[in-house]
């Protein structure tokens, strides 16, 4: 199914890897034809992965954005679908295409990645570009792993059935807050929303949480004093901006700052002494390197060895959806998209992925159930579900957009 | 008043039960504590701590000599397996065990050692008298839960991430069969006899029972707690008797150890103990199971023929591993 021509792109280390399982695969085998067991015919399966490498900042950034973020999670997950294919004769090879200002076209990746034969497409794109995407390739049979896009719209009103989601939608995201600040018994916030899309959509969906959770929103302000979080220690410090803190009534201000421009010079500025969260501070996420517990500390130290630096969040959501190719390609014993598809929204189909609880997808709008930790950037704080966040289903369903409420159509 | 004299009885009670076992041998727990890096040694008999023991860094896998004179403590973070001489408590020696060792168990001849390096999917047999590692076997990713076979031949590896058990051979350390079962495998445990292996899954919530020569899943235990959520239910450390009737299941953020009737595989009760347990132990005799209770830092003991929880020690920081010695 696959054509052996395919481009392969992959590091030094990934390749002598792929060396090393190769004679590892050779010295087992004259073991795996001696076990009694019916032969299991070899599969490859290539996983293509779509991205767009981020510029390097104009100047010193304490913590710009790697090139190779998200790229080097799915080297992680491919190396170790290959551990585990040593074992079930299933090899997993990574088709990697990078977006730039010469190929910016995510559709004309896609459909070239489909023509090689490749079934499997891991999206680190907007969700314009999931959409688009997902379109494209709806008549080949391919599935859709959406590890970079958190639009509500793609699990509601834009869902699509090819297209399965890794990471939290925003609602999932705020919900989690929310549930924070209910346990702590937070009341009132002060919602603070930056100038994009991005940051009025994650406002909508922090409005949205405040009313399920019974939050009450005091007041609510937009951001105009532009990306004071990166100004300078020479340029002059606008402390005076928040003076539109004062003469309000809040627990917690949240900040919508997708970007990053600014959340990040509200904590410790605010009149009236008040913690921060939101996009920045104390932020509901999938990654963090702080985060240890359920074996989370394995796949740190070794993503950190395969890339020489800290595994941020997109990393682990496209280490996440490589892991589900693998994931169920082992438990089904084939890379047939027709029937790896259905399969990954039954309940049979689980993901382990350091979350202390196995991750499985809702069937009404393909989004991967999971828990969300709440850290701020030194330490975990929470994780959510919160106790006592009850559902008949499963906690994980307290999180996001539940059945009875989806907007989504499969069409 | 009727509450003191009730007291007053299971004091006798308590006295009686200690007449009847007679001044037991003395047994010594010891227990890693894996954000404490240290060992807390526990006296079996008067269940006190007696002494803590600095050890290197997050000691996780824990294991006792033949004889009970030396220690072996995996400090998964100084990539070394430290030995430590009972008598003094202190480190001796370290030995090479590959990188980030986890779990290990010792051949039933004292020699070797078969360890799990949890951060490098090898699993790495070491020569401790001759601090030689004899053989590294690649298997899944992040290994960690080891059994032995009875008669030693089959070592039995489980990985985290790769969800299997793999069969090692262990004359010639090569990889025979690998058995896929739920998710996050973490421990492997043969029944005495050696013809049923048990493995337990973490993340999936089950123990999977195989068949050793057919090399088969033949029976998967489930747990259903009333007011626990199926997912805090998290299978981890496994022990059965060596009679083969009972067996007992930790089950992490659940608070519980599962009593199972180890013949017909039926879950008889759930006794209440420490937060996050994980590993268990028998004493030699196999009158008590001690428990380690990660998020309380304690240690349960439960009696193992009342199936009753009698006591809880606090120990370190962290509790991750238990052995016990026969002396």
């Amino acid at each position: 199914m696959h054509n052996p021509a395919a481009v392969r792109r992959v590091g030094r280390t990934a390749r002598r890897r792929w060396l090393r399982a190769g004679l590892t695969l050779l010295a087992l085998m004259p073991f795996a034809a001696r076990a009694q067991k019916p032969a299991t015919e070899s599969i490859e399966t290539h996983i293509g992965l779509i991205y767009r490498p981020q510029p390097a900042p104009s100047s010193y950034d304490a913590e710009a954005a790697p090139e190779d973020e998200g790229l080097a999670g799915a080297k992680m997950g491919i190396a170790d679908n290959n551990t585990t294919g040593r074992f079930t004769k299933q090899t997993y090879v990574l088709d990697d295409v990078a977006l730039t200002d010469d190929k910016p076209d995510p559709i004309a990746a896609a459909r070239d990645l489909v023509g090689k034969g490749i079934r499997y497409l891991v999206l680190a794109l907007p969700a314009d570009a999931v959409l688009a995407v997902s379109d494209a390739v709806k008549d080949t049979g391919a599935v859709v792993l959406n590890a970079g896009a958190a639009d509500d719209r793609l699990r509601g009103a834009d869902c699509r059935a090819n297209v399965f989601h890794i990471l939290p939608s925003r609602a999932m995201l705020t919900d989690a807050l929310a549930q924070y600040l209910t346990a702590m018994r937070w009341r009132k916030i002060f919602l603070i929303v930056g100038p994009t899309d991005a940051d009025k959509a994650y406002a909508d969906a922090v409005r949205n949480s405040a009313r399920k959770f019974a939050l009450k929103i005091t007041a609510e302000k937009p951001w105009t004093f532009g990306p004071l979080a990166k100004a300078r220690g020479d340029t002059p410090t606008r402390a005076e901006a928040m003076v539109f803190t004062r003469g309000l009534d809040y627990d917690m201000a949240i900040v919508a700052d997708e970007e990053g421009d600014w959340g990040d010079y509200v904590p410790y500025r605010t009149v009236d002494p008040r913690p921060v969260g939101g996009t920045q501070a104390l932020t509901p996420t999938t990654w963090s390197p702080v985060l240890e517990t359920w074996g989370a500390a394995q796949a740190q130290n070794r993503f950190r060895r395969l890339a020489g630096r800290l595994m941020r969040p997109l990393d682990y959501q496209v280490w996440a959806a490589v892991r589900t190719v693998g994931e169920a390609v082992t438990a089904r014993k084939t890379n047939d998209p027709a029937v790896i598809a259905p399969y990954l929204a039954e309940p049979a189909f689980t993901l382990p992925a350091y979350k202390g609880v196995p991750l499985s997808f809702r069937p009404w709008d393909h989004q991967l159930r999971q828990a969300i930790i709440v850290v701020q950037p030194k330490a975990l704080v929470s994780v959510a579900p919160e106790q006592g966040f009850l559902h008949q289903r499963t906690p994980l369903d307290t999180l996001g957009v539940d059945l009875p409420e989806t907007t989504c159509k499969f069409k | 008043m009727s509450r003191r004299i009730e007291a007053g009885l299971s004091v006798v009670a308590l006295g009686t039960w200690f007449a009847l076992c007679g001044p037991a041998a003395a047994f010594t727990a010891y227990v890693t504590n894996e954000k404490g890096n240290s060992v807390s040694v526990i006296d079996a008999n008067t269940m006190a701590v007696t002494a803590t023991w600095k050890v290197g860094r997050r000691p996780r896998g824990v294991t006792v000599s033949k004889d009970g004179k030396e220690l072996f403590v995996c400090a998964s973070d100084d990539d070394r397996i430290d030995v430590l001489d009972t008598s003094t408590g202190k480190v001796v020696r370290s030995l090479r065990s590959g990188p980030d060792p986890e779990q290990f168990i010792l051949d039933a001849s004292g020699n070797p050692l078969y360890v799990a390096n949890e951060d490098d999917s090898q699993v790495t047999i070491i020569d401790i008298e001759k601090n030689k590692v004899l053989a590294e076997v690649p298997v899944g990713v992040e290994p960690e839960g080891m059994g032995l076979s009875p008669d030693g031949k089959i070592l039995v590896n489980t990985s985290e991430t790769t969800n299997m058990a793999h069969f090692i051979d262990t004359k010639t350390f090569q990889v025979i069969d690998n058995v896929l079962v739920d998710a996050r495998p973490r421990f492997a445990e043969f029944t005495a006899d050696g013809k049923f292996l048990w493995v337990s899954a973490e993340v999936g919530g089950t123990v999977s029972v195989i068949d050793v020569a057919q090399r088969r899943v033949i029976k998967k235990i489930t747990f259903k707690i009333p007011s626990v959520n199926d997912e805090a239910i998290q299978p981890v450390g496994i022990r059965i008797t060596k009679d083969g009737t009972k067996a007992f299941v930790a089950l992490g953020p659940a608070n519980r150890v599962a009593v199972i009737d180890a013949k017909t595989y039926t879950v008889e009760k759930y006794l209440p103990v420490g937060q996050r347990v994980w590993q268990l132990a028998f004493t030699p005799d196999q009158k008590q199971l001690f428990t380690t209770n990660g998020t309380s830092n304690d240690v349960s003991v439960i009696d193992v023929a009342s199936e009753k929880v009698i006591k809880s020690i606090p120990v370190g920081l962290l509790p991750w591993g238990v052995a016990i010695s026969p002396n």
